[in-house]
Order: structure tokens, then sequence, then C-alpha cells
């Protein structure tokens, strides 16, 4: 059978009369969310270990954080870059809502607007902090800056996925492919793209403030 | 497939399997060879795949256990040795033992919860193509006389770039990489086809054990598998760009390597034992004649061992220098982690005694392993006594023990599953006499193989050896080890034989040969491609056993039997109560996961090789291959 | 592990043993019970007609559920806290308490052990150590993990890079004590042997002052002929010999190797013969050993043989 986009094909029959059941639906009930919890549920562990590895070989090397003269992370520009990233789940956020109700144009504005935050987060990683830091020191200097690079640069590198998400289901916005009752895949980008934000939290809590304690 | 019903019900029957037949079944073809999302095809693919591989984990074993045959032996030299010894064990663990598990689950959790496929038909395509792609990738490094040589857990500094500078490492570490895409796709398949694919009916309290440890072992390796890639990618930063996380000189520390490593390497013990304690939980009710003993007990030891099997890894590492307050603590994890499985085996024992055991071949594999398991167990139990673990840690003791809680829990539950459910897989059954001789010449070579090695390692023997001097007393033990080891090979030939003859010879099976109580024997032998005429309500925990009309035929849909024959579809339910809630439809065979499992392949050995253009390259074609794996053609109904 | 020749090496044998019993009664209460299941077997074994559907026993099993939580949960959680209990005393009682313990450097190495005492005495692969007394050993290593194991005498202990690791020692009486590396190194971690020579203490102090000295003069022209060669040569550049030129340290110290019963950490004994051959072509005997195959001819090598064949 051919599956349309109208609300006729939403229930279908099981083969037990009189018994009907959807076959549109998001959420829970569709495999494919489930998919992307359990991908987040892995990247999770795999930043949780990350993260367990700083603090290991933090403690491992004494009172003195960041070891060799490294100044303590300066918190001015990754406030902003903060702000700039968490900033984006709004829009994000907005274009599910917006699909959830029908309202593609909100869709393609909201995502549009996602994607600009997350690349410019992205682009001040790579074009003004990484630099700045490059200066003082790099990721063969000493394990804290092979730990350093590697946390921001994981973290980043889940933001460019994140980005490259967002094109595809903007392209998959453009090409009408969503309506109130379909749109796991705005869904799973909205899920995606917040749990890349929490993940900062702890990176930013990990790298920028636990030094200063 | 026979039905009792009126000429009508049998007309009804008929056109539904006409038009099941013609929405399930797969072309002939290329395209449906390499893009089959048929989920008994791709396990059968798993299960041949992995047993290829323990055939060559065998050879390497049989060369090692030659050059150990005697004292000062000239047949294998150290490098050789050492690539051997390492590949034996990456292969044993990553190449056998979890592909065949999850080609059993692949084959089996979709028939026994009354599916017609797993949550991610195309995800399950792709995990088999990157298990082969990645196991050739490995391979390849035998071709070049570069196989990973520091051993299967690969500990720095030996493994670092300034002891060992040539690529064996980098095998490693990327292949390793590459493996865990596969089962990590292959676990979260696993874990949401339980959860939400299982007949109406399945309450949490009917799953049937074998899908328990399925799902146990699937969690395990969704939070296990990434401590394993992400050391990896560690170790290759370390040795390709020159960071520092392992290089005590720079702030680094070569304990975190042991720590990530084990983290992971322990549960993954579990992960290729669990799903073999599910085995023998599936295989004991039939062959005794009587439902399972304590099933609750058995699930939560199940799920236990999952759980409690992320403490312990330090005790891999009793004798680096940790304060034993640390020691402590884990001592009494491992101490207590022997609890749930001691609560699966006495399960069992109570089963067997309840019942009448028939002593086929399955059922005589399954009580090898509980011996050989127990056995290893109390060798465990020993390892959590500290002074006792510190004094035989890296001797041949830890080899005895290993072998014997993993070909105990592994080995000898998938031979117990190739004589029990090969029947409904080829529709053939296997000649039970040949099976009894491969059973006993497996089990006597296997404890001649391994329990001279318990005594080997308290006299003194280290792991790892090439060789030993002759005047120290270990050369019969060895040889006796050694006579062992080819006499449980030839064991497994016999099995070996006994498949390929049986395809061919052996006599049909009939859809229930043995009188099973779960799903899959509902299915005919081998299921059709669309696994049930009707997707069954499920009353019991043995329904084949509760529900006449399931052993009779066909559940018709006045008995809650949903034939579901509009389109390429099956049914998800309710994660505990098994309600149905909803129609999925499912793909159409796809080459795309193929292609991206290619391009997967390509970045392999581009990473390898440092050539960090074709890298770029691989890259983008894997987000291409991603991109026309999710291009819409019109036949799901999510996006 | 079952010949214990010290104190802490005598508590492991003692913990073993415990486990061991404890052990075969489980693998007996577990065999027992399979045999009697087996001893259950339905006769008939023969034909399809055993399995038969209305052979299904469904009834309910009353001693089931308490047969699995005491035989499967509560009596091995009692045996298993007690062993764990156990075993802490055990631990708690290993290591000795000595306010001055001999304090021995032994370094590990690919593939010797540099061993280093507080008078300045140094020496490869051979620990000789006083009986009775307390030696705290240090165990860094040169490059990789290498683990401490002589188990007559101890539980074994890694040298980790970076990490500070030391072990107690005590031998209860003279004899000659058999180890091994246990940690997997590389290529030769097969022949990384262990000699610890437990002497009484006044023999101990003589050998260690001995040890301490530089190297004898040689006797003789072929001896002198061969210390000459020994600093010219190559030997030089990885081996030292104290109170000469040669100060190399890639290599063990060499000063009194005559003393030692083995060359290459245990791969040969040492003779005048299986030296000269060990020097002519290392690779023959250790095959990957940072050693390489000499430049010297025979004549030469025989001179340094016999100039080496004296440093006692």
């Amino acid at each position: 059978m051919e599956v349309t986009t109208t609300h006729e094909a939403l229930l279908g029959e099981t083969g037990i009369p009189g018994e009907l059941l959807p076959q549109r639906y998001d959420g829970p009930r569709a495999f494919g969310w489930w998919g992307m919890v359990w991908l987040i549920g892995t990247e999770a562990t795999l930043f949780a270990l990350l993260i367990a590895s700083y603090f290991y070989l933090r403690f491992r090397n004494g009172p003195i954080w960041p070891p060799d003269g490294i100044a303590t992370p300066d918190l001015a520009l990754p406030l902003i870059m903060t702000a700039i990233l968490w900033s984006s789940s709004i829009p994000v956020h907005m274009a599910h809502t917006g699909i959830r109700a029908g309202n593609v144009t909100r869709l393609k504005v909201g995502l549009a607007a996602g994607f600009v935050l997350g690349a410019t987060f992205l682009v001040m990683t790579l074009g003004v902090e990484w630099p700045e830091k490059l200066d003082e020191f790099g990721p063969t200097t000493n394990a804290y800056g092979s730990l350093f690079y590697t946390l921001t640069g994981f973290h980043g590198a889940h933001v460019l996925a994140g980005l490259m998400l967002s094109l595809w289901t903007q392209v998959r916005a453009w090409q009408g492919a969503f309506d109130e009752s379909r749109h796991l895949t705005v869904q799973n980008f909205t899920m995606y793209w917040h749990f890349v934000d929490v993940v900062w939290a702890f990176v930013l809590a990990t790298i920028y403030l636990t030094p200063h304690l | 497939m026979t039905t009792t019903a009126a000429p009508e019900a049998a007309a009804t029957t008929i056109s539904t399997v006409e038009r099941l037949d013609a929405v399930w079944a797969e072309p002939p073809g290329l395209g449906s060879w390499l893009g089959t999302v048929d989920h008994k095809r791709i396990g059968l693919r798993y299960i041949y795949t992995g047993m290829a591989f323990f055939v060559a984990g065998g050879i390497e074993s049989l060369l090692i256990r030659t050059q150990l045959a005697g004292p000062d032996l000239d047949v294998i030299g150290p490098e050789a040795f050492n690539q051997l010894f390492s590949m034996h064990g990456i292969t044993m663990m990553f190449l056998f033992a979890m592909p065949v598990f999850s080609g059993f689950g692949n084959y089996f959790v979709p028939l026994m919860v009354g599916a017609r496929d797993m949550a991610f038909p195309r995800l399950n395509a792709f995990g088999y193509w990157v298990l082969l792609a990645s196991g050739f990738f490995l391979y390849s490094s035998f071709l070049v006389g570069r196989a990973p040589n520091a051993g299967w857990f690969n500990y720095v500094p030996l493994s670092g770039e300034a002891f060992t500078p040539a690529i064996n490492i980098d095998y490693y570490a990327v292949g390793l990489i590459f493996l865990g895409i596969s089962s990590t796709g292959g676990a979260i398949n696993f874990i949401v086809t339980i959860l939400k694919l299982r007949a109406p009916g399945m309450i949490v309290s009917r799953i049937p054990i074998f899908v328990w440890g399925e799902l146990a072992m699937s969690l395990q390796i969704v939070f296990a598998l990434p401590a394993l890639t992400l050391v990896s990618v560690l170790l290759l930063l370390d040795r390709k760009f020159d960071f520092h996380f392992f290089d005590a000189d720079a702030g680094g520390d070569p304990l975190l390597w042991q720590h990530l490593f084990w983290v992971f390497g322990h549960p993954e013990v579990y992960i290729v034992a669990l799903p073999g304690f599910g085995i023998a939980s599936a295989i004991i009710p039939t062959w005794v004649r009587r439902p399972i003993v304590g099933y609750t007990y058995i699930v939560i030891g199940e799920l236990s061992v999952a759980l409690i099997g992320f403490g312990v890894w330090v005790h891999h590492m009793f004798a680096v220098g940790l304060p034993n307050i640390t020691l402590g603590f884990i001592s009494l994890a491992s101490f207590m982690v022997a609890i749930p499985s001691s609560i699966q085996v006495f399960a069992w024992l109570a089963t067997l005694v309840a019942g009448r055991p028939v002593l086929r071949t399955p059922l005589l594999f399954v009580l090898g392993f509980i011996f050989i398991f127990v056995i290893g167990g109390v060798t465990g139990v020993m390892f959590a006594a500290i002074p006792f673990d510190q004094g035989v840690h890296d001797s041949y003791f830890v080899v005895a023990h290993l072998h014997y809680v993993l070909v105990g829990s592994a080995v000898f539950p998938i031979f117990a599953a190739i004589y029990h459910w090969g029947p409904k897989i080829t529709g053939r059954l296997l000649d039970d006499r040949l099976g009894k001789v491969s059973f006993w010449l497996m089990f006597v070579g296997f404890n001649l193989a391994f329990f001279p090695q318990h005594l080997l390692g308290l006299f003194g023997m280290p792991r790892r050896v090439y060789t030993y001097d002759s005047d120290l007393g270990w050369g019969g033990y060895n040889m006796a080890s050694t006579i062992g080891a080819f006499m449980l090979a030839l064991g497994i030939l016999v099995t070996i034989v006994n498949w390929f003859r049986s395809r061919s010879r052996g006599a049909p099976a009939g859809n229930d040969p043995w009188r099973g109580e779960t799903l899959e024997w509902y299915a005919s032998s081998p299921p059709a491609h669309y696994n049930f005429v009707t997707i069954p309500t499920v009353r019991g925990r043995e329904p084949m056993w509760d529900q006449p009309e399931l052993a009779e035929g066909v559940q018709p849909p006045e008995d809650g039997g949903r034939p579901l024959t509009d389109g390429h579809v099956t049914l998800s339910t309710s994660m505990l109560d098994a309600r149905p809630q909803a129609i999925v439809h499912m793909p159409h065979a796809s080459v795309w996961p193929f292609l991206l499992a290619v391009a997967l392949l390509v970045l392999a050995f581009a990473v390898l090789l440092d050539n960090w253009a074709l890298t770029v390259a691989a890259l983008v074609a894997s987000v291409g291959g991603l991109i026309g794996w999710y291009w819409p053609r019109g036949q799901t109904q999510e996006t | 592990m079952l010949d214990p020749r010290s104190d802490d090496a005598r508590r492991v044998e003692g913990l073993w043993w415990v486990l061991f019993w404890i052990s075969c009664a489980v693998v007996a209460v577990v065999t027992g019970f399979l045999l009697a299941a087996v001893r259950r077997r339905r006769a008939e074994l023969h034909s399809e007609d055993d399995i038969d559907e209305d052979d299904i026993d469904r009834r309910p099993v009353p001693w089931g559920d308490r047969f699995v939580v005491i035989a499967g949960a509560a009596i091995p959680g009692g045996i298993l806290a007690g062993s764990f209990a156990f075993s802490l005393v055990v631990l708690n009682d290993m290591g000795s308490v000595d306010d001055r313990p001999l304090e021995v450097e032994v370094v590990g190495h690919t593939w010797w052990w540099e061993v280093r005492y507080p008078n300045g005495a140094v020496t490869a692969n051979e620990i000789r150590i006083p009986v009775g007394e307390t030696v705290q050993l240090a165990l860094p290593t040169a490059d990789v993990i290498h683990s401490f194991w002589v188990p007559e005498l101890q539980v074994k202990k890694d040298h980790i890079p970076g990490a500070d690791n030391q072990l107690s020692v005590v031998a209860d009486h003279a004899g000659r004590f058999r180890g091994q590396c246990a940690e997997f190194c590389g290529l030769q971690h097969a022949h990384m042997e262990i000699l610890v020579v437990a002497m009484p203490a006044d023999e101990f102090d003589d050998w260690v002052e001995r040890e301490a000295e530089p190297a004898a003069e040689p006797q003789g022209a072929a001896a002198e002929d061969g210390r000459r060669i020994f600093e010219r040569a190559s030997c030089a550049g990885c081996h030292t010999i104290r109170g000469t030129s040669a100060e190399g340290t890639l290599g063990p110290d060499l000063t009194h190797l005559a003393d030692r019963e083995t060359l290459g950490a245990g791969v040969v004994r040492l003779t005048p013969e299986s030296l000269a051959a060990f020097i002519t072509d290392p690779q023959d005997d250790k095959p990957g050993v940072s050693m390489p195959p000499t430049e010297l001819t025979p004549d030469q090598v025989d001179a340094v043989v016999a100039y080496l064949t004296e440093l006692e």
C-alpha cells in the first residue's frame, strides 16, 4: 500500500475485525525516536568518560592545574560562546513547536536561525578561541593541552554533526516533507541539538569553571 | 503449515499467505544479496562469519599451543607469536563471540517475541557489513606481517609510538573503533526491538529468557563500548599526533589506558557470557520437558550481572600499586558479582532435577557449559581475593580461568544452539550421534587443554611467553594442554562437518521437532520471509505449550492473531504490557548500508595509513552514504 | 605459590588452600545435582516419539524458589562474604613492618633488571639479599610496564612509568629463588628472569661491599687486551664497568659480571663459551634484544671474554 500524507491514511487495519491502529506518530511510539535516544546515550557515555579522564589526570597531576605555567582559563570568551550556543536552542525549540502546530514557516525560520547561531559558536571555537589558546599551549604541549583540545574538539565535532543534521532537516522542510502529524526528523534533530547544549554545560564546567575552584 | 480449520478459514489463510509473500519476499539477485534487510538472512550471515573467525582464532591457538608444547621450541618466533596471541584474543572476543551471539539474537529475537523483523532493518544490515569490513580490515594486517602484537588489552607504553612505532597498533585501534560501530548499532537495534516489537500479550514477565539475555548484553554494549572507542581514539591521538594522554613525562598516565580499557573490558566478558546464559535458559525447559524454575530470579540475575559488572574493572589492576582501600571495595564487588550468576546456575539445576532430561546433543552441551562455567566461576571468585590475585595475576592461572568461563559460557552454549536451533534455520535435523561425538571430544579436549594451566600458573609460569626453560618442569603440563587443544579442535570440526552434511542429507525437521515452548517454533522451518502468517497474541510464558491453536497451525483473528497484510508492516506494542499501539511500516531492501560500510572501510584504511586527503574524501563519501540511506523513497511513513 | 619461602608467600598459600577447598565443595555440589538430573533422564532416547507434546510437566515446583534463593544466593552469599573478610585479614597481614629495611632499587628494562644498592653497588638480573631481613624494593621502569614476580617469596607488583611502586621481600632462609617478569613487555618478555639469592647477613654485607668496588684489574695479557678492546669498541657505549672508561648506561652494569649465574636475564648459563657466543651474536640467544652482533674478530672476542670472566 502506498503511504500518503493525508489524514485518511493515519489509521490502518490489523486484520482483527474492527481494530484500527495509527500509522503516523512520533515520540516514544516511533522507533526512530528510540534510536536517537539510545544514540544520545552512547555519546553521553563517551563524554562522561572523557570528562572523567580529565579529572583523573588532573588529580594525578597534583595541586597546580593547569600545569607548567599555563594560565587558568579566562571566562569571558567561553561565556559569550555559551550564550550563543544555548540561545540557539530557542529557535530550534520554536521550530519544533511550530511544526507540531502545522506551521511550516516557523519551522524553516527556527531551523535557519538555530543553524546560524550554532555555526557562529563553531566558528568562534575554531577561529577565535583555539588560535588564542594555541599561542599559549597546544595539544602536544602536555596532557592538559591534549585534554583541552580533545574535549573541546569532541564537542565541536558534535556541533558540526548537529549542523549537518540541521541542514538535512531544512532541506526536507523545504521539500514539504513535514506536517503536524509527521515530523520525526525534526523531533530527533531537536533532541540531538539540546543534547549538544547539555554536553556543553559539562564541558564548560569542567574546563573553564573547575580550575577556578 | 497445517491448519485444521474449516475450508473457508483455510482459503482465507491461503490468500493471507499469498499477500504476505508478495509483500515480504525479497527478489533474487545482486541487489537483494547486497541489500537484504531480512533479519534471518542477516543473522545467518553473522553466524557464518563469526564461525569462520572462530576457525581462524582456533588455528591461531593451535599454532600457539604447538610452539608451547615443549620447552625451548622454535616453531614460531617471538614476533609471530606475539601477533598470534594478540589476534587470537581479538578474534575470539570481537569477531567470533559477539557476532555469533548477535547472529543468533538477530535470527531468533524477532521470532521469539513474535515480530516480523528487527526495529531497524537497514541498521541491521549495516551492522553486518561493518562487521565483515572490520574483520577484513583487522586480518589484512597479517598480509603485511603487522598484526596487532601487544595483546588484546594492548597496554601503553608498550603500545605507544615510542615502543611500537609500526602500524600493528594502529590496526588495533582503528579496527576496534570500526567494530564498535557494528556492535553499538546492533545493540540499539536489539533494545528497541525487545522493548517495542513484542507480540501483544507478551508482558514483561512473559519475555523469553534468551531475549532478556540479549537485552542485558545490549544494554552493556551501549554503555561499555564508548570506553573502548574513547581509549582507542586517545591512543591514536598520542601515536599519530604526539598527544600526551598516556605519557607520564608530560602529565599523562599509562594507568589511564588500563582504567578506560577495563571499564569496557570487564563488561565485555559479561557481554560474551550473558547471551550464553540466555541460551541455556532457552534450551533447558524444552529438553527437560517442563518450564524453567525461578524465572524471575534468573531475569534479575541477568540484569544484575550486567549492572554490577560495571563496578569491578579495577580487579584487573590489583598489581599496579593502587591503595588497599580502593582495592578492598573492588574486591567486595567482585565477590558479590558471583551471586547473580550463582542464582542462575541453581535455577538451572532445579529445573534439570525437577524435569525429565532428554540427553540429546543440545542438552549435553548445556550440561557441559554448566560444569565448565562453574569451575571458571570458582576460580574467578579466587581472583576477587586480593592477595591471591596478586600472586597469580598475569600467570597461566588467569589463562585457565578465562578459558573456563569464556569457552564455558560462550562456546558450549553456541554449540548447543547450533544443534537446538539449527533445524529451525535449515529445516533439517543434525545427526545426533555425530553431535555426541563432537560434544565428548570438545568436553574432554577442553578440560585436558585448560585444567593443567591452573597448575602452571601456580608453579609460576607467566602468560604471553613464547617459550620457557626446560629445567622448570613445565613441559609435561604444556604438552598435555597442547594435546587437549587439538582434541578440542577435532571436536569442533566434527560439528562443522555435521552442519554441512545435514544441510543436504539431514532429515526434515518440521516446524517444531522438539515441541519447544517459545514462538520461534510457531514459524516454519526455515521461517517464511514474513515469519508468521498472523502475529500471535500471547497469553503465557510458554505460548507453544499453553496455546493449542498456535501449536496446531495459524492463530486466527478470533483468537487474537493479526494478519497485518496491508503492506510491509509489523506491529509495535507498549513497553511493559505489550498492548498494540501502532502499525509500523518497515523499509525494503537497500544497498546504502553496504555502500556506507564500504565508505567506512576506506576511511579506516585512510586513517591507518595517515592519508588525510583520502580520510576527508571518505568522510564526505560517508556523509553521502547517510544521505542516500535516508533519502525518502515513499515507502515509510516516518520522515 | 605452592612452594612458599617467606611469611608473605605462606600467607598467600594458606589463602589459596582455603579457597581451593571451598571451590572443590561448590563444584562437587553442582556436579552432584547435574548427575542427579542425568539419573532422572528418560529411558528411551532413540526415537522421535520421546518428544511428545502431552509429556510436558506443568506442575509447579514448590521448593523451586526457596531452593534458588537459599542455594543460589544465601549460602553462596555467606561463603563469599566470609571469603572476602578472610582475604582482607590476609591482605592486612602482608608486608613487613620494619623500621629500617634495606632499600634496593630494581629498575625494569626491556628485557633485563637493573639492581642498585644504597652503597653504590650496581648489578643486573640477580638480586642478593640478607636472610631474615626486610628488603624494600623500589620498582621504577626505564621504558614500558614490567612486573616483578618471585613466587616463592612474594606476590607481584608492576613497574609503572610515573608511579612509585614498592614491594617488601623477606626470605626466611638462604637459597636461590627464581622469578620472571609478569607483564607482557615485548619480544623477549619470555626471557626476563629474576634470580633472588638470599645469604646469611654477614656474607651479604661482605658481598655488597665488594660489589660496590670498581672492577678488578686484569690479570694477564689476554685480559688486559680484553679490557682495552672493551673500552674502545662499541661495548663501552652501552655498558658500564666501574673503574674503567666504559660508562654506557643502555645495557647492564658488567663490573662484577663473573659473579652472576646467567647471561641475558636467564637466557643462558654464564660460561666462557656462552659469553663468547652471546657477544658474537646475542640475536641468536635472544632475538630482538637491543645488543647488536659484534664487530670484533673472534680473537678479540676471546680477549674480552678473558677479561670479563675475571670480573667477580
